[in-house]
């Protein structure tokens, strides 16, 4: 009886040691929870998740917060982000996200350069100086939504991108098919609605 | 004038799935002939149940599930389901044997997984397992060819058989099962398993009445009629070359092994492609494309992995027949397959799937 | 073993994978010489016609252009140019719905023809002279960009491909109803020729292939006849199989290889051209012709005569078609390429373009299109009829699924959108169309990647930049409060006088309790001393006056003359106490100060201009504030020197300035008088150690002054940190947010002049004039 406990602890104590030694050996160097999230984030960093940027918010989903608070990122977003914390995936907190994208525009008369959405833009996507005119890079800007209220004279606009061929995303049924009227004495094409 | 826009290719080879499905079923007629010829009308009288059950499950379940019913019904996919279903049941079976098959078939098996294109076990042969599983007695009463049967099968006694288990004159599909001498007559492949287990060999057993110079009585000629429906899909380009091929080739390599190691314990390869359900499963049931695998490689691998099993289960199982069981199983290993047996695309190297 | 020369050489063909065979209907089209049309009204000539980036425009709406003159300019080497199809006015640049399946409108310019078709100077090209990068410039300069469909410019194709082993040239057409090469061959096969000979001049290939498929005899054979005469030239007859027209089909078809994924032909030393390329730069090089004009086949039942027709560029769809008798049906389908990858047009203004080789104009029963769409039934019809070895089940699936990295690993990317598999689909999927959407959204995810990488270093940078702010404010603040501290600590040691003239005080205080007369003594010495202050004081102020008034234009030294003003005072005070240590002297000096308060009270209502000094003093009282006050004083006064020249009622600015400060010192001061005589004592004492102050003051003013200067250069210092990080673009906002900064920056104090900034953007909001912020100071 008490050899048989004897054996049985000591191999319980040998593979232990066996297991410590493999978990040390063969450690797998995986990025931190909270990299791979900040990853997965759209990094707007337009604070709609109650959080001054993406990054905080990554940190906060790694200690337990609710992971649908990211409009930019939508349900995609959501989807990857369940899938990583291995819990269900739930719909997106609060508005509804814009199913287009949009760019910050500034209307460039009304803009007394005032500099506050400068500073309000956690990309630096907008140029300007005080006194003179600001104008957003639409390239850079991540669609946030910062500088809209800061502007004392709300002449920032959200509007969506306009479409390019490069960008277009066969939605064949938004093509709008013209009434031709077809003159077949000299091919003149008259269009209408 | 307005245009309409579309996305391209703006060309159809204009085979459509209903068409398909009508081949399929059109292929299976021979068949069914050879199966009228040999145990009488009550296949037609099973055919029948069959659809009208099919129908009017597809129709229910579509009703419920909220989708166009009548397009869906003309896909024949439901039809094909039944006349599978109806030719590998006994003729004389029961009709609630049937109506519960097939409706089995098309609530559980096919729209419960998601419809046409989403099941994933061929829903005939999930019916037929789940039949003689559940009801092996009425499964298994399959009468000898109609010429070794001792009663003279009269004109109603298929409806009456049917409808109320008994024969007009009121003989139990029992009695009408038993032979002149009083023995009981089973399928061919059951006779051979039976007599093996006895000690019999092989060659004292065809001696029996219902073998024929080659295979079974009856049944050799009904799975020639299936070969001929199976070829006639293949030259229509219905089915490919692959899976039937497959199917068969396993089939007959593993018999012919056997028949060679030893022949009195192991049919010969005729013999088991030409019994029981060989060639409706090679040509019908194997290559129902939703359940079966899609790649060109998988499909090799699923065919043989059908022949195989049949020929195990034969062997080696408990069941005289082993269609349903080795299609089931393999549209169960049919994912994997998939997976292992993607090509190699265009420009990529080949990597070592395995 | 043969080599795979000797194999191709005997006439060796491969195949490639799957490949179907739809009714090709090119005989309707291929037996019918090339129509020639007349002009249409307007020509809209797209700017962009090509894979890559618009040239730069050249013309003016209302300019007068002549056939051939180009439109844009090739700045780029993406760019290829576009050319007037014939001469005419430019009427418009505007944007126009482009030939693109999306039919989003891209610029146009849109031309008019003169009908005189009046041809710019043309120099044509002596092939056995000119080099390499002349032919490869004229290549580029006559706009030329693949015919066969995707538009990639030319000249970088031909200019790469130095020294490949095999010239192929893509005459397959395998498009049903496309008839546009075949025709072009039987006409031109000659020019043609000529066109591969400069290509392979280009190139030097060690062989050139010609596939042509095998249901156009005409043109195999005037090609075989063109081909003759030159052994390396071999035309190559494949079996007609759609898509054996791919590039990467045609390749595996003539030589057995496989381009590698992501990989272009060129890297495995073939190089390939449309046929319709190569008749066009035999044009360009030897006739000086740019591609104004293309072969379109013009097809389909609605039409009564379908035909090729040479179309110029830029023409309308519309015209085509009436010139071929277009008789519509209801919903018809106006298709420009064929019908197996062409895409529908939403109207037929729509302009020929480069690559456009057909316009088929079908009947549904014609062309019956797949619109009944059913569910997948896996039938793996599509695998077998994919040219790219997918599996376009999964494929679908996956597409429906947005499973993005799926369809990756499932090669999504490697689908030549050939439409085979839709073709072949027995459930009428279109298997493509949810594939080039899938790819659309993977092309936008990884934008989208790149945006949020993008997103995310600005970012950073960005929070980088304001912590490096930070951190040095806080290092100036640091660097402050221990200036503040030294002072402290001098401030220190001046209240240790302080305590020991309280202790004199103190000795001092049994005076107060002295006899009568003493007291009474004591008042006439008072008297006596407050008139002879009053003199000296009257005295003084007049003198002060004209230094205030003389001074003027330099406010800037104001403050200092100020300053030194009250120390002059102080002086006078300050003195009595310490010379007379006796008590009687304490008194005298105390109502010295007491008078002095009183009628600094009075003078500092009724002169404004005297204020500064009390101000002053004020300020000398509150040593903490002592080093900042002066900086604040050094900066009000450089300020008030730019003012000044900037302004020249700087004396109105002088009055100004001091005008809200009396109030304040007024109440102060009546404070000060309200004091009992220790207090006022006390006061006398501060103003003598105001005056130490001041002696350091100027020494301060300087330094503050120094540091100020610093601090100055400290700022712009921030503006590289921005640089290094990757927002160059932003680096003008930022800096001139910190030049908005520095003119503001009367408070030299960082906080100060974040107030004050703060105020100005307040102001600002008002949408009041921007105002001196001095006044807010």
């Amino acid at each position: 009886m008490l050899v048989a406990l004897i054996a049985i602890g000591c191999l319980a104590l040998i593979f232990g040691a066996i297991l410590g030694y493999a978990a040390l050996r063969f450690k797998v160097e995986a990025d931190p929870l909270v990299d791979q999230i900040d990853d997965i984030l759209p990094q707007t960093q337009c604070g709609q998740c109650g959080y001054p940027g993406c990054r905080p918010y990554a940190e906060a989903i790694a200690n337990g917060d609710a992971i649908n608070k990211c409009p930019p990122g939508g349900e995609a977003a959501i989807k990857k982000l369940a899938d990583l914390m291995g819990v269900a995936a739930t719909p997106l907190d609060g508005a509804q996200t814009p199913a287009v994208k949009r760019v910050a525009y500034i209307r460039e008369d009304e803009c007394i350069g005032c500099t506050k959405c400068i500073q309000a833009c956690p990309v630096d996507a907008i140029v300007g100086a005080s006194k003179l005119m600001h104008t957003v890079l639409i390239d850079e800007c991540t669609g946030c939504d910062l500088c809209v209220e800061p502007c004392p004279v709300n002449c920032i606009d959200m509007v969506p991108l306009p479409g390019t061929v490069e960008r277009w995303k066969w939605n064949l049924e938004a093509i709008p098919v013209r009434v031709v009227e077809s003159n077949l004495a000299n091919s003149n094409v008259v269009e209408s609605n | 004038m307005s245009f309409r826009i579309a996305s391209s290719p703006h060309n159809h080879s204009q085979q459509h799935t209903c068409v398909l499905m009508q081949k399929v079923i059109l292929a299976c007629l021979p068949g069914i002939a050879c199966q009228v010829y040999f145990f009488g009308y009550g296949v037609l009288l099973q055919l029948v149940l069959a659809i009208l059950t099919a129908w009017a499950s597809e129709a229910l379940v579509l009703r419920l599930r909220q989708k166009p019913v009548l397009p869906r019904l003309k896909d024949h996919s439901a039809m094909l389901t039944a006349v599978l279903l109806a030719v590998s049941i006994p003729a004389f079976a029961p009709w609630w044997v049937i109506v519960l098959g097939t409706a089995f078939a098309i609530i559980i098996v096919k729209q419960l997984y998601g419809g046409l294109g989403h099941n994933l076990f061929n829903p005939a042969m999930a019916a037929y397992v789940f039949l003689l599983v559940s009801f092996p007695q009425q499964m298994t009463s399959w009468l000898p060819p109609l010429t070794l049967q001792a009663q003279q099968q009269q004109w109603l006694d298929p409806v009456c058989a049917v409808f109320t288990d008994f024969s007009c004159a009121g003989y139990s599909l029992t009695q009408l099962k038993t032979d002149i001498d009083g023995m009981t007559m089973a399928t061919p492949l059951d006779t051979i398993k039976t007599d093996l287990s006895t000690g019999k060999t092989l060659t004292e057993s065809l001696q029996q009445p219902v073998f024929d110079s080659f295979g079974g009585l009856g049944w050799n000629y009904i799975n020639l009629a299936f070969l001929l429906g199976g070829l006639w899909l293949w030259q229509q380009k219905v089915i490919q070359w692959r899976i039937p091929v497959a199917v068969l080739g396993t089939l007959g390599l593993c018999s012919l092994l056997g028949y060679l190691i030893d022949p009195d314990l192991h049919a010969s390869p005729l013999f088991h492609l030409l019994s029981g359900g060989t060639m409706l499963a090679a040509f019908f049931i194997a290559t129902d494309p939703v359940s079966a695998s899609t790649t060109l490689r998988g499909r090799l691998y699923y065919g043989a992995l059908i022949g195989l099993l049949i020929y195990l289960i034969r062997s080696f199982g408990g069941f005289p027949d082993a269609v349903a069981f080795a299609v089931m199983l393999a549209n169960l290993a049919v994912p994997l397959i998939d997976y292992y047996s993607r090509p190699r695309t265009y420009g990529h190297k080949p990597k070592g799937s395995f | 073993m043969q080599s795979l020369f000797q194999q191709i050489k005997a006439g060796q063909l491969w195949d490639f994978h799957g490949g179907i065979h739809p009714p090709a209907r090119k005989q309707q089209t291929s037996q019918k010489p090339i129509g020639r049309l007349s002009l249409p009204d307007r020509l809209y000539v797209p700017l962009r016609q090509h894979i890559g980036v618009p040239g730069s425009l050249l013309v003016a709406v209302g300019q007068q252009v002549l056939k051939g003159q180009p439109l844009t300019l090739a700045d780029n080497a993406m760019a290829v140019p576009v050319h007037a199809p014939t001469s005419g006015t430019v009427l418009a640049i505007e944007p126009h719905i482009a030939p693109h399946p999306s039919a989003l409108p891209e610029l146009c310019v849109v031309i008019a023809p003169d009908g005189l078709e009046q041809w710019r100077e043309r120099q044509p090209l002596n092939l056995a002279e000119c080099d390499r990068l002349s032919l490869l410039q004229r290549i580029q300069d006559a706009g030329i960009a693949g015919m066969g469909g995707a538009g990639f410019p030319t000249h970088l194709k031909t200019g790469a491909a130095n020294g490949v082993d095999y010239l192929i040239i893509n005459a397959v057409e395998c498009e049903p109803y496309i008839s546009a090469d075949d025709v072009l061959m039987q006409e031109f096969a000659t020019t043609i020729v000529k066109g591969i000979d400069i290509l392979c001049e280009l190139s030097g290939p060690k062989a050139v292939l010609i596939g042509i498929e095998d249901d156009k005899p005409g043109a195999i054979a005037a090609m075989q006849a063109a081909c003759s005469q030159r052994e390396q030239y071999l035309v190559k007859t494949v079996p007609a199989k759609y898509p054996s027209g791919g590039e990467k089909q045609l390749i595996q078809l003539l030589t057995s290889k496989e381009v590698p994924a992501g990989r272009r032909p060129l890297d495995i030393g073939i190089v390939m051209q449309n046929v319709g390329t190569v008749f066009a730069i035999a044009q360009a090089v030897l006739e000086d012709m740019p591609l104004i004009s293309r072969i379109v086949t013009v097809v389909g039942d609605s039409l009564t005569q379908p035909q090729n027709v040479l179309a110029l560029i830029g023409t309308p769809v519309g015209y085509l078609l009436d010139a071929c008798g277009f008789s519509p049906e209801p919903a018809q389908r106006i298709i420009m390429g064929g019908p197996m990858m062409g895409f529908t047009l939403p109207s037929v203004s729509v302009p020929v373009v480069k690559t456009s080789n057909c316009i088929l104009a079908p009947s549904q029963a014609e062309l019956p299109s797949a619109n009944n769409e059913m569910d997948c039934i896996r039938c793996g019809a599509c695998a077998e009829v994919c040219p790219a070895v997918l599996l376009p089940q999964q494929l679908l699936w996956y597409s429906k699924a947005k499973d993005l990295d799926k369809l990756k690993e499932y090669h999504l990317a490697d689908c030549i959108e050939c439409g085979a598999c839709a073709y072949v689909c027995p459930s009428e999927i279109p298997l493509v169309h949810y594939y080039r959407v899938a790819k659309a959204e993977i092309r936008e995810q990884s934008r989208d990647e790149l945006k949020a990488e993008q997103a995310k270093a600005r970012f950073e940078a960005r929070n980088e930049r304001l912590e490096q702010d930070k951190q040095q404010r806080a290092a100036r603040n640091q660097a402050l409060a221990l200036q503040r501290q030294q002072l402290m600590a001098e401030q220190h040691k001046g209240r240790e006088i302080e305590q020991a003239q309280q202790r004199v005080d103190a000795t001092a205080e049994p005076v107060q309790e002295l006899s009568k007369e003493q007291i009474i003594a004591l008042r006439e010495q008072k008297k006596a001393e407050a008139r002879a202050y009053q003199a000296q004081k009257t005295a003084q102020q007049s003198t002060a006056d004209t230094v205030e008034v003389v001074e003027a234009p330099q406010v800037a030294d104001a403050p200092e003359v100020a300053g030194n003003s009250v120390s002059s005072e102080a002086v006078a005070t300050a003195t009595a106490p310490e010379t007379a240590a006796d008590p009687r002297a304490a008194a005298v000096a105390a109502a010295i100060a007491r008078a002095k308060a009183k009628k600094a009270q009075t003078e500092s209502v009724e002169v404004p201009v005297a204020a500064p000094p009390v101000t002053a003093a004020l300020v000398t009282t509150e040593p903490v504030l002592d080093t900042r006050a002066a900086a604040v004083a050094a900066a009000i006064a450089r300020a008030k020197a730019k003012k000044a020249q900037a302004e020249p009622a700087a004396v109105a600015v002088a009055a100004t300035n001091p005008a809200p400060a009396p109030e304040a010192n007024a109440t102060d001061a009546a404070a000060v008088s309200d004091n009992d005589r220790e207090a006022v004592k006390r006061q006398a004492l501060a103003a003598a150690i105001a005056r130490a102050q001041a002696k350091r003051q100027q020494a301060n003013t300087e330094a503050a002054m120094d540091a100020h200067a610093a601090l100055s250069d400290e700022r712009p210092a921030t503006a590289p940190d921005i640089v290094a990080g990757p927002l160059a673009t932003a680096n003008t906002a930022a800096v001139n947010a910190i030049t908005a900064a520095e003119d503001h920056i009367p408070a030299v104090d960082p906080r100060k002049a974040a107030i004050a900034a703060a105020i100005a953007r307040a102001k600002a909001k008002q949408q009041l004039s921007a105002t001196d912020p001095k006044d807010q100071a």
